[in-house]
C-alpha cells in the first residue's frame, strides 16, 4: 500500500517526455491512467526508478475517425471515452462491446486503452480486440516514428516491443471495409474481475460473405492469442453453421490454457469454443 | 389523557432512521485509522512468505539504519518480554513473532516502527529473513495422514496434527435406529474457507504512558472488554491500567473478536518507544492472517423411513485449524455449536463426532456472521435433507414439512440437549413458497426443460441458536457469556446508556434507544448510547454471533425497568399515593382510581433529583447484567430460483424470497438490512467468495482481484417476508437476526444449482459453486470436489 | 530531494502541500490534510473505499498520485454538505438504510454523485452497474440504490416528479 520512493517528472509537451525517455532509458517508466502501474507500484511488484507522468501532455486525450476512416485513439483516451462514445458506432461493435467490461466503472474512468496494451497484461482485454481488428501502435522517439502492428507489439507477458526511449501516443483500427459483425464475450464472476476466458471476434461481410475475420482470446495463454486458423475458415464462408463450429474448434485449439482456481483447461478450452459460436451465431443467451 | 405513542417516539416497531448516520454521510465517522494522537509513530508488519520453514536467521541492520526508523521488533525481542508467544481464546497458543518455525504463509516475523507509514514499509523491506522450507500442509488429510511433518513441535507432547476430538449424542441409539431404517442417504461435503473480510481492515493505536503506567488501545475490536482481559493476562499489565476503546468499526462479521499479533505487537512498541504506536493492517495482511472462517469437511447420513420420516442422524466433521487453534467461541465447544443441526427437525437420535487438524493455514476459525459453527452445521443439515428428499423420491417441500417440529412441541428438547422453545415452522415454509409461487414454477421448470433451459428451486429451512449465551453451559477463558447495560436518567428526563456490546454496523445507538424508549416511554431521540469505551461502557462480551439483541439488548430492556421501579416510588411521592395505587402506562404513572392525576417519566427524573422522598437515595441510574436462560431460536426459510448455462456452467439467480421470523422486531428497517446483507453473504459463498491453497500453501484469495466479494451488479435482488413468534424468555420478545440469512441462506442457493442438475445424477457440487464447477458437473455427471490444494 | 510542492484544489479550497512523489492522493487527503472522511480498504484498486471526484470524475485515490492532483478539482465527501445542508445524495441513504458500518458509503456517495451529474434519471439496472466499482459487506446494495433512487427523485425539479 506504499510504494516505494520513485522520481516523478510530469511533463508538458511530448518534446518534454521524450528527451525524458531518451535520457532515462530503461529506469522511466510511463504513467498514463496508472490503473495497473500505480495498484503495483503500490504492492512493491514493480520499482521504477523514475515515473514520466504523460497525463500534461496537450493533445492526447482524443478518439477520432481519420479522413481515411482509421480509428485513431490517442495515448491519453480514457476506456470510459470509448465506453461513452459516439464515434464507435455501429461500425465497431467489437470495441464497443468490450469498453463497459475493462475493470469497474471507476477504473474506466482513468485507465487507457494504449496503456493497456503497453502493460500487455494476458488477462487483459483490450489486446485481443485490437488482435481482433488487426489494430496497431504508433511509437515516437526523439529518433522518429515506427507503427507497431499488435500482433508484434506484445512480445511476452508483461512485455512490449517498445525500445528505451519509445513513447506508445496511439492506438489505430483500420477501417472496415464491409457489414461489421463484431461482440466481445468475457467470463467473469463479478465486475472487476480479470476474464477467465474473454473472446474477441470482428468479422466483416459483403452480400453475406465474409471478407475479413479476426478473432483473439483473452486470459487462456501467456499472452492474447490471435486464433489465424480460426480466422481463415470463416472467409469467403457465409457464416453457416458448419463453418462457424469449425471455427470455434480451431480456436478453441488455438488456446494454451493452463488450470487454476478460475477453472481448468479443458472447461476454459470450452469455454472459447462456447463463445466462439456465440459471437458468431448470436442468439437469446440460456441464461442472462 | 392524550397517550404517548410508541412509534411517534421511536419506540418498538419504529422504523426509526439511524442516529448514527449523521456523522457517516457526512464522512465523520471516527474509525481506528482515523485517530491521529500526538507524536505518534507507524507499524508495518513483515510476514511470511512461505507457509512453512524454519526460521534461519534474521537481519534487521538495513532496517536499522534508514532515516525514520524508530524501531524494529523481532520475535526474540518479543520473547525477552516473555510475549513472543501469547494465549489464544481456545487455551491454544499462537506465535505473536516467529521464533523459530513460521507455519503459514503471512505469520507475523517482524515488525518495523517509523515516523511515517512509507518509512515503516521501506523498512519491513530491508529485512533479510533466511528460510529453510519445510513440507506444507493444506488440508486435514495431509494433516493427519500417519507420516506427515508435525506442524505444532513448540507444544510439548503434541506427537500428530491432531488439534482436538469432540463427540456428542448416542451412538449406540443412533446406530440401532439406521439398522431398522428404510433408507440411507449419506452425502459428503467441504464448507470451504472463508474469510470474514470487513471492508475495514484490523488496526490499533498503542499508547502506553510512561508517566501513569496506563496503556490505552484504540482498536477494531468487537470486544473490547475480552481484549482488556486478554491485555491483561498476556502483557502482564494490570487491568485497572488497561483502556479498550473500540471507536467505529468498518465491519466486523466476526473477524474482529480474536486477539492478533499485530495488536500485541504494537501495544509492545509503544511500551518500548514510550509513544504512541499506530498499526494500519492492509488488505492481503488481513485477508492472509486474520480469523479465517469455515474450512469443514463433513460425512454424514440420515436414516430414513419410506414415508418421509427422519429417524436418526449422523456425521462426522473434519475442521482445518490452521496452525494454532483460535477459534473465538464458548470454550467448551471445541467445533462450536455444530450440534445445533438439526435442531429444526423432529429426529429423536443422533451422534455426531468431530475432530480439528492443525495445517500450515492461518488460524482464526471465526463465527464469520454466525453463532459458532452453525452457518457450516446448517448448511450440512440442508444438503443432505435435499439429498434425502431426492433419494425417497419426494418433493423436498414436502419431506421438510413431513419432518419440521411442530408449534405444538415447543419447548422442544434436541438430541443433542438444545432446547428449542418457539417458532412456526410449517407457517414459514409455505409462506414461503407461496410467495415464490412454488407450484407453477415446477410446471415452469419442466416446460423449461423441454426446450433447453435449465431451472432449479432451492429451498433451506433452519434454526439457528443465538445469544450465547448462559453461564452455566458458555464462558471464554473463563468469563461467563452475559452482557450489560447502564442507563443514567438525566434530571430533564435525557438520558445515556452504554452497554458491553459493540456495534460494527447494527445500528445499537439507534436500537437500544428504542427498547429504552419502549420501557420507559422516553423518546429515542432523547437517549444517546455509547459503547466501546472500557473505561466507561459496563464488562460485557461484545457484539458477535448474533448476541447483541438477545443479550445487551435484553440488559438494556432490564436496566430500563429497573429505572421504572425506581420512577415509580418517585411518581408515588409526587402523586402522594402509596405505591400499590400506582399504574404505569407508557411514559406516565398514575393513580389507579383517578387516571387524569398522573406524571410523566420526566417528571420522575427530576424528582429523582431535586424531590425525592425521604429515604430514597437520589438519582436515576442503574445497570444491569443479563445472563440468558436459554438461547435464542430464530427460525427461517429461504428460496431460490436460478438458471444454469449449461454450455457455461454460469447461473444466474432468478429470484430470492426469505421468510425470517426473528421473533419481535424492534425496528424493522434495521432487521430487513440485516437480511439483505446476510442474503449477499450467501450468494457471495455459494456463487464466488472462497480462500484456497495451493500444494505449497500459497493463499490463493489473498487480496480482492482473487478474493471475489460480489458487487451491486451481480447480487441479486430480494423478496423479504415475515413471521413474528416471539421469544418466550427474552424480556421483549426478539431472537436476534443478523446472521439467520448468511447461515442459512447458502444451501439454498446450492440446493437450486443442483435441482437444475437433477437428471444428471450430481449429488454434491462444492462450494462455491464456480462455473467451470458445474460445467464440469454437467459434463461428467460426477460430484464435484472443491477441497485444496488447486491445481496450478 | 524527494519533496515538491502542488496545490490541490479541495473541496473548492486551494491547498499547498509539500509531499513526496510517492504519496497516493487517498493518503494526502487522509493524513496530510485530515479528510479521514475517505477511506482505505483495499491494496488493489477494487473496493472504491476511496473514491473521490477529480474534476468531477470519480476515481479510486488510492491509484492516483497525490503529485497527480497539482492543479485539479478534488472532491470528497467532506464536500458534500453545503453550509451545513445535507446533498440528497447524503439524504437518500440515510433515509433507505443505505448504509450500515459507514466504511464503503463516501466512496459510494461520490460513486452515486457522479452518475446523476451524469445521468440525472438512472434506472435501477444503471444505479446497480454505476455502483459495480464500489464494494459494501454489509448492505447487499439493494437499499443503496433505493438510496441513489431516492437522491435522483429529490434532485429532479419540481413538478418532474417527486420523491417515489
Amino acid at each position: 500500500m506504499y510504494p516505494a520512493r520513485f522520481r516523478y517528472e510530469a511533463p508538458r509537451s511530448l518534446d518534454e517526455a521524450l528527451a525524458l525517455l531518451a535520457e532515462h532509458g530503461d529506469e522511466a517508466k510511463v504513467l498514463a491512467g496508472g490503473q495497473s502501474l500505480i495498484p503495483m507500484v503500490k504492492l512493491r511488484f514493480a520499482s521504477p526508478e523514475l515515473l514520466v507522468d504523460i497525463n500534461n501532455v496537450p493533445g492526447l486525450g482524443y478518439h477520432r475517425e481519420a479522413a481515411s476512416g482509421v480509428l485513431e485513439i490517442g495515448a491519453l483516451c480514457r476506456h470510459v471515452d470509448l465506453e461513452f462514445s459516439d464515434v464507435l458506432g455501429d461500425l465497431r461493435p467489437t470495441m464497443a462491446a468490450a469498453a463497459p467490461l475493462i475493470a469497474d466503472p471507476i477504473v474506466r474512468n482513468r485507465g487507457t486503452l494504449v496503456g493497456s496494451l503497453c502493460h500487455a497484461d494476458p488477462q487483459g482485454d483490450w489486446a485481443s480486440v485490437m488482435l481482433a481488428l488487426d489494430g496497431e501502435v504508433v511509437a515516437v522517439s526523439a529518433a522518429g516514428r515506427r507503427v507497431i502492428p499488435v500482433t508484434e507489439f506484445v512480445t511476452g507477458p508483461f512485455q512490449n516491443a517498445l525500445r528505451p526511449g519509445e513513447l506508445a501516443v496511439e492506438a489505430r483500427v483500420p477501417v472496415p471495409r464491409g457489414v461489421p459483425l463484431g461482440r466481445y464475450l468475457k467470463l467473469e464472476r463479478r465486475v472487476g474481475d480479470f476474464a477467465t476466458v474473454g473472446v474477441a471476434v470482428a468479422v466483416e461481410t459483403s452480400d453475406g460473405t465474409v471478407t475479413r475475420a479476426g478473432i483473439a482470446l483473452t486470459g487462456v495463454g501467456a499472452n492474447n492469442i490471435k486464433a489465424v486458423d480460426a480466422e481463415r475458415v470463416l472467409v469467403g464462408s457465409t457464416l453457416d453453421r458448419a463453418t462457424i463450429a469449425e471455427s470455434a474448434r480451431l480456436a478453441a485449439e488455438a488456446a494454451k490454457p493452463r488450470t487454476d482456481h478460475r477453472g481448468s483447461e479443458a472447461y476454459k478450452r470450452h469455454v472459447v469454443r462456447t463463445f466462439v459460436e456465440r459471437a458468431l451465431h448470436p442468439r437469446p443467451a440460456v441464461a442472462a | 389523557m392524550t397517550r404517548v405513542d410508541e412509534i411517534g417516539i421511536g419506540g418498538l416497531g419504529a422504523s426509526r432512521r439511524r442516529v448514527e448516520d449523521a456523522r457517516f454521510i457526512r464522512g465523520c465517522g471516527n474509525y481506528t485509522d482515523d485517530i491521529k494522537l500526538p507524536g505518534m509513530l507507524h507499524m508495518e508488519v513483515l510476514r511470511s512468505p512461505v507457509a512453512h520453514a524454519r526460521i534461519k536467521s534474521i537481519d534487521t541492520s538495513a532496517a536499522w539504519a534508514i532515516p525514520g526508523v524508530r524501531l524494529v521488533l523481532t520475535g526474540e525481542m518479543a520473547a525477552q518480554r516473555n510475549l513472543a508467544w501469547m494465549p489464544t481464546l481456545s487455551y491454544d497458543t499462537q506465535a505473536v513473532l516467529a521464533t523459530d518455525k513460521v507455519r503459514f504463509q503471512g505469520q507475523e516475523v517482524a515488525c518495523v516502527v517509523a515516523d511515517d507509514p512509507y518509512t515503516a514499509k521501506d523498512g519491513c523491506e530491508a529485512i533479510v529473513v533466511e528460510y529453510e522450507q519445510l513440507p506444507a500442509i493444506v488440508n486435514p488429510t495431509q494433516a493427519l495422514a500417519p507420516d506427515a511433518p508435525l506442524i505444532r513441535d513448540d507444544k510439548e507432547g503434541q506427537t500428530d496434527n491432531v488439534c482436538y476430538r469432540w463427540e456428542v449424542g448416542d451412538k449406540a441409539g443412533t446406530d440401532r435406529a439406521f439398522a431398522r431404517a428404510d433408507k440411507v442417504t449419506r452425502l459428503k461435503l467441504h464448507y470451504p474457507r472463508s474469510h470474514p473480510s470487513p471492508i475495514e481492515c484490523c488496526g490499533s493505536i498503542a499508547n502506553y504512558d510512561p508517566a501513569t503506567g496506563k496503556l490505552t488501545v484504540y482498536m477494531t475490536s468487537q470486544a473490547p472488554h475480552i481484549i482488556r482481559a486478554a491485555v491483561a493476562l498476556v502483557a502482564e499489565l494490570p487491568e485497572h491500567l488497561i483502556r479498550i476503546v473500540s471507536p467505529d468499526i468498518g465491519g466486523g462479521f466476526g473477524n474482529k473478536v480474536p486477539v492478533y499479533p499485530g495488536y500485541v505487537c504494537s501495544i509492545l512498541c509503544s511500551i518500548l518507544l514510550g509513544k504512541p504506536v499506530k498499526w494500519t493492517e492492509d488488505k492481503s495482511g488481513n485477508l492472509i492472517s486474520t480469523g479465517f472462517a469455515r474450512d469443514m469437511y463433513f460425512d454424514g447420513e440420515l436414516a430414513l423411513r419410506e414415508d418421509g420420516r427422519i429417524l436418526a442422524l449422523r456425521f462426522h466433521a473434519d475442521t482445518d485449524q490452521g496452525a494454532f487453534f483460535s477459534d473465538a467461541q464458548p470454550s467448551k465447544f471445541k467445533i462450536g455449536l455444530v450440534h445445533s443441526a438439526f435442531a429444526c427437525y423432529d429426529i429423536p437420535v443422533g451422534h455426531i463426532t468431530a475432530r480439528g487438524a492443525y495445517t500450515n493455514k492461518a488460524p482464526g476459525g471465526v463465527a464469520y456472521r454466525c453463532s459458532f459453527r452453525v452457518t457450516e452445521a446448517m448448511f450440512f443439515q440442508e444438503r443432505i435433507i435435499a439429498a434425502a428428499a431426492a433419494d425417497l423420491g419426494m418433493d423436498p417441500a414436502e419431506f421438510r414439512r413431513v419432518n419440521l417440529v411442530r408449534d405444538d412441541q415447543f419447548p422442544y428438547r434436541t438430541p443433542f440437549g438444545f432446547l428449542t422453545d418457539s417458532g412456526q415452522y410449517r407457517r414459514c415454509l409455505d409462506l414461503g413458497l407461496d410467495a415464490i409461487g412454488y407450484e407453477d414454477f415446477l410446471k415452469d421448470k419442466e416446460e423449461a426443460r423441454l426446450r433447453g433451459r435449465r431451472l432449479g428451486i432451492g429451498i433451506s429451512t433452519m434454526t439457528e441458536p443465538l445469544g450465547a449465551g448462559n453461564s452455566r453451559e458458555y464462558d471464554i477463558l473463563g468469563i461467563k457469556m452475559f452482557d450489560s447495560a447502564e442507563l443514567r436518567v438525566h434530571p430533564t428526563g435525557k438520558a445515556i446508556l452504554r452497554t458491553g456490546a459493540k456495534s460494527q454496523g447494527q445500528g445499537h445507538e439507534t436500537t437500544w434507544a428504542q427498547i429504552v424508549s419502549h420501557e420507559l416511554g422516553i423518546p429515542a431521540a432523547d437517549v444517546v448510547v455509547e459503547e466501546g469505551d472500557t473505561d466507561t461502557a459496563p464488562f460485557g462480551m461484545g457484539t458477535y454471533a448474533s448476541r447483541s439483541t438477545p443479550v445487551a439488548g435484553a440488559a438494556v430492556s432490564m436496566v430500563s425497568r429497573k429505572i421504572r421501579a425506581k420512577a415509580r416510588k418517585l411518581a408515588a411521592h409526587l402523586l402522594e399515593v402509596s405505591e400499590e395505587d400506582v399504574e404505569w402506562e407508557l411514559g406516565r404513572f398514575f393513580v389507579r382510581s383517578a387516571p387524569n392525576r398522573g406524571v410523566t417519566i420526566q417528571e420522575c427524573a427530576m424528582a429523582a433529583y431535586g424531590n425525592m422522598p425521604d429515604g430514597l437515595e437520589p438519582g436515576l441510574e442503574n445497570n444491569a447484567y443479563y445472563d440468558p436462560p436459554n438461547l435464542t431460536w430464530p427460525f427461517a426459510c429461504y428460496l431460490v430460483i436460478v438458471e444454469v448455462d449449461p454450455e457455461t456452467g454460469v447461473w444466474d439467480v432468478l429470484r430470492v424470497v426469505a421468510v425470517d421470523d426473528c421473533g419481535v422486531r424492534i425496528n424493522p428497517m434495521i432487521v430487513e438490512g440485516q437480511i439483505t446483507g446476510g442474503l449477499t453473504e450467501a450468494y457471495a459463498m455459494s456463487n464466488m467468495q472462497f480462500m484456497t491453497f495451493d500444494a505449497e500453501g500459497n493463499c490463493v484469495g489473498s487480496n480482492y482481484l482473487d478474493y471475489l466479494l460480489p458487487t451491486a451488479w451481480e447480487t441479486p435482488g430480494f423478496e423479504l417476508h415475515e413471521v413474528v413468534t416471539p421469544c418466550p424468555h427474552h424480556p421483549i420478545g426478539a431472537k436476534g437476526v443478523g446472521e439467520c440469512a448468511a447461515v442459512g441462506g447458502p444451501a439454498a442457493f446450492v440446493n437450486a444449482v443442483l435441482d437444475a442438475l437433477s437428471d444428471t445424477g450430481v449429488r454434491n457440487i462444492d462450494m462455491p459453486l464456480l462455473p467451470d464447477r458445474v460445467w464440469e458437473a454437467i459434463t461428467t455427471g460426477r460430484d464435484v470436489s472443491g477441497a485444496p490444494p488447486v491445481k496450478t | 530531494m524527494f519533496k515538491r510542492q502542488v496545490t490541490i484544489t479541495v473541496n473548492g479550497e486551494a491547498r499547498a502541500v509539500e509531499l513526496e512523489p510517492r504519496v497516493l492522493l487517498a493518503h494526502l487527503l487522509r493524513e496530510g490534510l485530515g479528510l479521514t472522511g475517505t477511506h482505505i480498504g483495499c491494496d488493489t484498486t477494487s473496493c472504491g473505499a476511496c473514491t473521490v471526484l477529480v474534476d468531477g470524475s470519480a476515481v479510486k485515490s488510492c491509484t492516483m498520485l497525490a503529485v497527480q492532483a497539482d492543479g485539479h478539482e478534488v472532491r470528497t465527501v467532506e464536500g458534500l454538505t453545503r453550509a451545513s445542508e445535507l446533498h440528497p445524495v447524503q439524504e437518500g441513504f440515510q433515509e433507505e438504510h443505505g448504509l450500515q458500518c459507514g466504511f464503503c458509503t463516501p466512496g459510494m456517495m461520490m460513486s452515486a454523485l457522479a452518475l446523476l451529474e451524469r445521468n440525472p434519471e438512472p434506472t435501477e439496472e444503471e444505479v446497480r452497474w454505476a455502483l459495480s466499482g464500489n464494494l459494501c459487506r454489509c448492505t447487499g446494495y439493494q437499499n443503496i440504490v433505493k438510496a441513489v433512487l431516492w437522491a435522483a427523485a429529490k434532485l429532479r425539479p419540481a413538478g418532474t416528479g417527486g420523491v417515489r
